[in-house]
């Protein structure tokens, strides 16, 4: 755990020194904030709007973040030789992964915390409400959904060796499974044979990322997500964040570095 | 066949050896010929000297210290670190390793890199902090601690390399041309790091094309050409009739040298 948790600390110590994460949270809150000087149909406790653009810009901000500060990992390593000495130290490279994957996902939720405290503020102090329990609901299935991504986006690294393609591929499929991934089964049933069972499959594999995304739930206040539903999806995501990271692993463990 | 020379000293114990170490690396091009990197190599390393691993580019040098590092796993044979199979983690306990030309963490600064790859190791924190200040005066950064080592020269961020080789006081230090791309000063500070790791009784493995450095500080010698290893002894040995090291080893690989007036 010491070398999981010494890998983990320098991949969020870079996020915290890059300018990426600094970048994304002013344009979200100088967008968020020049939103709210609009007064919509002049009245001021219109601010459905405003949450929707600011959890619209969270999660694309926090998708940003995950991606690319995780697309990065193993193949700046790899160019830089640092992986070299990392690894001709009593590492095991399944400590490596691990600690990379920690790493990633703890920066990630860091930036969740920074950017849904602002968007708690700034809503809160438009509609003096302040329902706690749904931002932390919404905050933590964000962050266990960025789980499944961080460890997808791992996979894709050792796959594709530059930061650039890994990025925009895991970017497209990202986008593509919360965009379309619900509909899948719906596409499928107007399809013919062997189609049909092809995108049926798709529909059953892939992870669907838009079980996590509660920000309807925020922005007309409705009510909780009652506790058993969140615990399963919980499961549900940690089931495919291990998959995606065993597959890693064994994967990382028969590639030879040089 | 290789030449043997003399053993350096019966009585010291190998503690690096490799055993008819043979390397393929198979083309992805389609049709192309599968690479034979290293055709059945057997090295020993004794402990307490310096040991000089020479060879042209692509001669299996820094495929020889891939494998022994476990980076690559062998075709066949085998390799042993302190005699534990080089595949296993724990054969890295005692060993320090500096690659050719890495670019360390570049939001670090030479300090942090140290705590980080100190905590690999799992050093206490007082000890870390002392290992710390005694190897950053040894490679002379005192001054540039807490600056960012994306702010280091060359020769500074390949003196941090050997520091991060050295944090866990090893007994076998692995060092991939240390010297490469650095200035005559910057060379000749890392020689006179190497001299001081052997006055202290470490066992020094490196690579060089640099051969009158390694005339300089090597007790024995091995070149390699094509994968196979051609010669191993010491340097006064290798040399043999030769007016240096360079002729001895341009005659070794079988480059036709240009005689002497």
């Amino acid at each position: 755990m010491n070398n999981i948790f010494a890998v983990a600390s320098i991949v969020i110590k870079e996020l915290y020194r890059r300018k990426d994460f600094y970048v994304l949270f002013i344009l979200t809150a100088l967008i968020c904030l020049v939103m709210a000087t609009v007064n919509i149909f002049n009245d001021k406790h219109i601010i459905r709007y405003l949450k929707e653009i600011c959890l619209l810009l969270i999660w694309v901000a926090s998708l940003v973040i995950a991606i690319s500060t995780t697309a990065r990992q193993i193949p700046a390593e790899r160019e830089n030789r640092t992986l070299l000495p990392l690894l001709a130290k009593p590492l095991s490279r399944t400590q490596l992964i691990l600690g990379k994957f920690f790493g990633c996902w703890i920066a990630c939720g860091l930036a969740l915390i920074c950017f849904y405290g602002f968007f708690g503020a700034l809503s809160g102090s438009r509609e003096h409400l302040w329902p706690l329990m749904n931002y932390m609901q919404a905050a933590f299935l964000h962050w266990i959904m960025l789980g499944v991504v961080v460890a997808g986006v791992l996979l894709g690294s050792l796959v594709f060796a530059a930061p650039s393609s890994n990025s925009t591929i895991s970017f497209v499929v990202v986008a593509g499974i919360l965009l379309v991934g619900r509909h899948l089964d719906k596409v499928a049933l107007t399809m013919q044979e062997p189609s049909r069972s092809i995108v049926y499959s798709v529909y059953y594999a892939i992870p669907h990322l838009e079980l996590f995304d509660l920000r309807d739930l925020i922005i007309h206040n409705w009510p909780l997500v009652p506790w058993k539903i969140f615990s399963l999806a919980i499961l549900y995501a940690l089931a495919y964040a291990t998959a995606l990271l065993i597959a890693t692993c064994v994967m990382f463990r028969r590639k030879a570095v040089n | 066949m290789a030449r043997d020379f003399e053993p350096f000293e019966s009585a010291m114990s190998a503690i690096l050896k490799t055993e008819k170490l043979r390397v393929e690396f198979s083309s992805r091009e389609f049709r192309q010929a599968t690479k034979v990197a290293l055709t059945g190599l057997d090295l020993e390393v004794n402990a307490g000297e310096i040991f000089g691993f020479l060879g042209p580019n692509g001669a299996g040098k820094t495929t020889t210290m891939n494998v022994l590092l476990g980076f690559v796993p062998p075709t066949s044979g085998a390799a042993y670190l302190f005699g534990i199979d080089v595949r296993q983690p724990i054969a890295r306990q005692r060993i320090g390793y500096l690659p050719e030309l890495t670019y360390y963490y570049k939001f670090l600064t030479a300090e942090e890199l140290l705590r980080f790859y100190a905590k690999i190791f799992s050093l206490a924190p007082g000890e870390t902090d002392k290992r710390i200040d005694q190897l950053l005066k040894l490679v002379e950064l005192e001054h540039a601690r807490k600056r960012p080592i994306k702010s280091y020269s060359k020769g500074m961020q390949q003196r941090v390399g050997l520091a991060q080789a050295l944090i866990n006081n090893p007994d076998l230090l692995i060092l991939d041309e240390p010297t490469s791309g650095l200035d005559p000063l910057g060379r000749m500070k890392v020689r006179e790091i190497i001299q001081r790791l052997k006055n202290e009784g470490k066992t020094v493995f490196f690579s060089s094309h640099e051969l009158g450095e390694v005339e300089t500080v090597c007790d024995r010698v091995a070149i390699i050409h094509q994968g196979e290893l051609k010669a191993v002894g010491r340097v006064n040995e290798i040399t043999g009739k030769h007016a240096s090291l360079e002729k001895a080893f341009l005659e070794i690989i079988g480059y036709p040298t240009p005689s002497t007036p």
